[in-house]
């Protein structure tokens, strides 16, 4: 990793782990899939899209050419944020990994599993409250404190905050919208008002980055982050808005009558 | 749909009316302040460029309002017509009062809009290097023009169904 400007080979350490266990990711999903779909019912081939498309953000945001311009450049970093912390969350929670790997354990790991999923420490942080202030909250201190100029000095924190950044962003994500298995279920009116108020805090923090962006970067550089931060966070949240009202919708159906399009 | 219309005559009028005039009203008056907040995006900070995305004078409360004001009215704009599409599917859309709602929610953002945002809390002006109060006061007298049509309409919207009732 000779062409990397920061020197040191930490990065590069990072690098080479992100890639490993992504392509461990991309090969052992499809694999399970195949496999168990002998035995249940067959695995739908739109999920297995969803996982490749998920995971190629990830590695966009983490490996090749907008990675290294992320470096020296706020936008290509802003970028990255949105597709590690924003997109590939979505698009790998409607792959159902969680469905996918209690499909793939035997009955007694699977029972472990699904314990561990009721556990009370996972039921504290997938909180729509937890997760938002462990998701948003982590933007908050990475921009607006110092940390911002620590993390392209220091690459275990480089790796510490990528790392958090897609996994608050999955926590998020799936405490909001349920899709894959999700043990413990809030009300809609709760869900709402946590996504109002988390978007409300992404689109401040944007404007407080236009308006003082972090030390390192400069005001062009930083408005058009923060810009792009702005109107693309807003991008990924209108379908998270649409798809927690489709899931409302759909679960206020009039239950006693018929729906139209059975009668035909 | 003969289901259907058999489940809202099973209702008298008038239990139909109190059960969904309150969502009807809920379901306009979300989706009027979305549109109005995606209206003022679109036409006054994207086609004309005349609001700012930040000035400098913005204090730090101005911004906070303003980020909540407009993630709620991106919440209301979708939640709001999928509550319209729920009333919808059971034939209980009472459309007088649904519009007269839509013209509430964009008269009450407009004026929201043009007095808290822009004059209370000064999070941007209407338009730079212009004189402002000509363009202060044709946004709230057209805000104020929307909300007071969409009361009428209301007011004339439950006269005419106390009328058929």
């Amino acid at each position: 990793m000779a062409g990397h400007g920061h020197g040191e080979p930490v990065f590069g350490g990072f690098e080479a782990a992100a890639f490993v266990v992504l392509a461990a990711l991309f090969v052992l999903y499809p694999l399970a899939a195949l496999m168990t779909g002998e035995k249940y019912k067959k695995w739908p081939l739109h999920r297995y899209a969803f996982w490749g498309a998920g995971l190629a953000a990830i590695a966009a945001a983490l490996l090749g050419p907008l990675a290294e311009l992320a470096h020296s450049n706020f936008t290509a970093h802003m970028a990255g944020h949105l597709l590690l912390g924003m997109l590939a969350p979505l698009l790998l929670l409607y792959a159902k990994p969680v469905t996918l790997l209690l499909r793939t354990l035997s009955v007694p790991k699977a029972r472990g599993l699904s314990r561990l999923l009721k556990s009370r420490p996972l039921q504290g942080i997938s909180h729509p409250v937890t997760a938002a202030f462990l998701n948003i909250g982590g933007l908050y201190a990475l921009y607006l404190t110092g940390l911002f100029e620590a993390m392209h000095q220091s690459g275990w924190l480089y790796a510490f905050i990528h790392l958090h950044v897609l996994l608050a962003g999955y926590l998020f994500t799936m405490s909001i919208i349920y899709v894959d298995v999700a043990p413990h279920r809030y009300g809609f009116i709760l869900r709402s008002a946590v996504l109002i108020l988390a978007l409300a805090a992404h689109k401040i923090l944007a404007k407080l980055i236009y308006a003082t962006p972090p030390a390192s970067v400069g005001k062009k550089d930083g408005e058009a982050g923060a810009l792009l931060m702005y109107y693309g966070g807003d991008a990924i949240d209108l379908a998270l808005i649409i798809i927690l009202c489709y899931q409302w919708y759909r679960s206020a159906a009039p239950r006693l009558s018929p729906q139209p399009d059975l009668l035909k | 749909m003969a289901v259907q219309s058999e489940r809202v005559e099973a209702h008298s009028l008038q239990g139909f009316q109190n059960e969904y005039a309150s969502r009807n009203l809920w379901s306009g008056l979300l989706f009027g302040i979305g549109l109005m907040a995606f209206v003022d995006e679109v036409v006054f900070h994207q086609l004309l460029q005349w609001h700012h995305f930040y000035d400098l004078s913005t204090p730090r409360v101005g911004i906070f309002a303003d980020g909540l004001l407009n993630s709620f009215a991106w919440f209301a704009a979708i939640g709001g017509l999928f509550m319209f599409a729920d009333l919808r599917r059971r034939s209980a859309v009472w459309m007088k009062r649904w519009v007269a709602a839509v013209f509430i929610g964009l008269g009450g953002f407009q004026l929201f809009d043009g007095i808290i945002d822009h004059k209370v809390l000064r999070t941007h002006q209407i338009r730079y290097g212009v004189e402002l109060l000509p363009y202060d006061l044709a946004w709230n007298i057209f805000g104020a023009a929307l909300l007071v049509s969409g009361i009428a309409l209301l007011m004339q919207s439950k006269k005419s169904a106390a009328r058929e009732g």
